[in-house]
């Protein structure tokens, strides 16, 4: 295509001049745009342009099968009149952050067990990814089960124990569905907390724990002042994928109570989803997903303005 | 300030024993080095004296009181540590009076010792900096000032200058020195570098193999080993050893080489004639000479004050130092005459020493 001029070009001859389009293919600048793109094609295909629809229907009147007209805020003005709107975005945020916080907490105590030396340690760390591998819907499936309003193992057992008289409605009744699906969302997402901050924990040379423990400090104080401040650049980005993952959940929310019972346990992916999809309003449905970005745009804020804040890893390094 | 007393203290890690019964006594104020080659049990000792390790038997002291249960934070020492530990999250003042913060001292008190150590070891521009933007020197002194701070009874230092360049090495060797020369406080530091021990010690414990080889002023150990592993420890470039049989035939004693090399020796040691023994002697001891030992030059490297000359014997290399300057070159046939008082015998089956 190109060829590059090395020797002097013999007396009489024409050197060539290249066209724009041969510079446009051998400059430098350039030449790292020509690598970039098929990445670059590949994520605008894949990530922006679904983003990009859906925001743009979101001010259509779309329906499944028939392309509808720009009506500007009309579904967002239905959206704040909508009670169900609302009480899912009370939903979601109750579900993701009574689920994150557990998690975290629980992840990080697990964490801390799993980082201590004990017999068959790499057994019972690969045994805590296991909620995790499990494909959502299996342990849906499972948990359903669990929950069942006649066979659920749980009641079953608390009424052997002879702490209830009466099985316990948990998919049936409000603040028990809620309670349950929280729960279920908790057994799934604490391995990938644990084992994150796992791998954070691992970086912390041992010698810091000997030289705090030198200086006096007691256990917990080792963790106040040496663990958790080291952890947290960790735990910013731990929580900050914990977050968005929790608040778009939909699988597990579909597969046990699809959003009931009346709408208690409806979030706003899953009314999205019945909303744009099963009714085939396709403009509201983006509306409610669209509606989501503002707050996982928010989560991201805290977590990355909380990491900028670490002045300690930053600076020159004298190495 | 006080007294450490090391008494039998053996150490093991499952069912491997590490340490065979160590003994150290240790003075107030005295600068002791334990040194000897990786896994002598060296920074094993001193991580019991600090209490990071359990002490399987044995009692160790500090003052008058035995502190083997102790805890570490009880025992009022304080330990620089190889890779310094310093916290990365914390400013160098924070750093430094992490231990008094703990302690529950109140600010005006952190802050008032806090830059007392730091005049002392030169850190007052870089209190609000963090380790990260330190180089290795300066965290090394940060690492000491958090010692300092506390003021403890014992400072404790793990190999503290190993990952320091060459140079600044000798230059926080010194620091070191003339620090412990300041504040009088009682030091046990560990090192597998004996030029280390040598220049800065009191008193040096030379180990090996979980034992104590042999304990000693630096002097005393370069001049008279107690055995075969404790001269070719200490002293740089290491002592030559020379396998021979001892003669004495009335008069003068010597010791012969298997190719009929006669070593001279001062007095015939307490051992029997014939008996096989490893004749040691430093380079310095060995002097240019018209009917040495003949030796042929291998290598000669020339550092200004002085000249190391490689030579072999027989099948053997000996490294010999000479302060005088000679016109010698690889190949050159030359005489050694080893000094006569200065060789060292060792018992060939035992090492230990003979003479």
């Amino acid at each position: 295509m190109t060829t590059i001029q090395t020797s002097m070009p013999e007396a009489g001859k024409v050197i060539p001049r290249s066209s724009a389009w041969d510079r446009l293919w051998i400059n430098r600048n350039w030449l790292a745009m020509w690598f970039m793109l098929p990445a670059a094609a590949f994520l605008i295909l894949f990530l922006a342009y679904p983003l990009f629809l859906g925001v743009w229907m979101s001010f259509t009147d779309d329906r499944i099968g028939r392309g509808g007209v720009f009506v500007g805020l009309e579904n967002y003005e239905w959206l704040r009149d909508d009670s169900i709107f609302w009480l899912s975005v009370f939903n979601t945020l109750l579900y993701t952050i009574v689920a994150s916080a557990i998690k975290f907490a629980v992840g990080l105590y697990l964490a801390l067990l799993l980082n201590r030396h004990m017999p068959f340690k790499a057994l019972i760390r690969a045994a805590v990814l296991i909620p995790f591998i499990v494909p959502t819907v299996l342990s849906a499936i499972a948990f359903w089960w669990i929950y069942d309003s006649q066979f659920s193992i749980i009641s079953w057992s608390l009424i052997k124990m002879g702490l209830i008289s009466h099985n316990i409605n948990f998919l049936g009744d409000s603040n028990w569905a809620r309670a349950s699906v929280i729960f279920a969302n908790i057994w799934r997402g604490v391995p990938f907390v644990a084992i994150t901050l796992l791998a954070g924990l691992q970086t912390v040379s041992p010698s810091l724990y000997e030289a705090a423990t030198l200086d006096g400090a007691t256990s917990w104080q080792r963790f106040r002042f040496i663990t958790y401040p080291l952890l947290t650049p960790i735990i910013a980005v731990v929580m900050t994928f914990s977050v968005l993952f929790t608040f778009t959940d939909f699988q597990l929310i579909w597969a046990l109570t699809r959003g009931g019972p009346v709408n208690a346990t409806h979030l706003m992916a899953t009314l999205s989803y019945q909303r744009g999809i099963l009714s085939g309003r396709l403009g509201e449905g983006a509306a409610i997903a669209t509606a989501m970005i503002p707050f996982l745009l928010a989560a991201i804020a805290i977590s990355w303005f909380g990491m900028q804040r670490r002045k300690w890893q930053q600076g020159t390094d004298n190495d | 300030m006080a007294s450490v007393q090391i008494h039998d203290v053996r150490k093991s890690f499952g069912g491997f024993e590490v340490l065979h019964g160590v003994s150290v006594p240790i003075e107030d104020g005295q600068f002791v080095v334990l040194v000897g080659p990786s896994g002598c049990g060296k920074s094993t000792l001193l991580r019991m004296l600090a209490g990071l390790e359990k002490i399987t038997s044995g009692t160790i002291s500090i003052g008058d009181r035995v502190v083997n249960d102790v805890q570490p934070k009880e025992r009022d020492i304080a330990m620089v540590f190889q890779n310094y530990a310093l916290y990365p999250h914390m400013t160098v003042a924070q750093n430094m009076g992490f231990s008094l913060k703990l302690r529950g001292a109140d600010k005006s008190e952190i802050d008032q010792k806090v830059n007392r150590a730091a005049d002392i070891l030169d850190l007052r521009r870089l209190l609000e900096r963090f380790p990260r933007q330190l180089s290795g020197g300066q965290r090394q002194r940060v690492a000491m000032g958090r010692a300092i701070v506390r003021d403890p009874q014992v400072f404790l230092f793990d190999e503290p200058l190993s990952n320091l360049d060459a140079k600044l090495r000798v230059a926080m060797r010194a620091e070191i020195k003339e620090l412990h020369q300041r504040l009088k406080t009682t030091t046990v530091y560990v090192t597998h570098d004996q030029i280390e021990a040598m220049t800065m010690a009191d008193k040096i414990v030379v180990m090996q193999d979980g034992i104590v080889e042999q304990m000693g002023a630096p002097l005393e150990l370069y001049d008279r080993p107690e055995n075969k592993f404790v001269a070719g420890f200490i002293g740089s470039p290491a002592m030559n050893f020379l396998e021979g049989t001892l003669k004495v035939n009335g008069g003068q004693p010597w010791v012969e080489t298997a190719n009929g090399a006669k070593l001279p020796i001062t007095a015939a040691p307490a051992a029997a004639n014939d008996k096989s023994v490893t004749y040691g002697i430093r380079p310095e001891h060995l002097e240019f000479a018209d009917d040495g030992i003949e030796a042929e030059v291998v290598v000669v490297e020339p550092m200004g004050s002085e000249t190391q000359v490689v030579a072999r014997i027989g099948t053997q290399d000996i490294i010999a130092i000479f302060r005088d300057r000679r016109p010698v070159a690889p190949g050159d046939k030359i005489h050694l005459r080893p000094r006569a008082n200065s060789a060292h015998l060792f018992d060939k089956e035992t090492g230990k020493r003979v003479n």
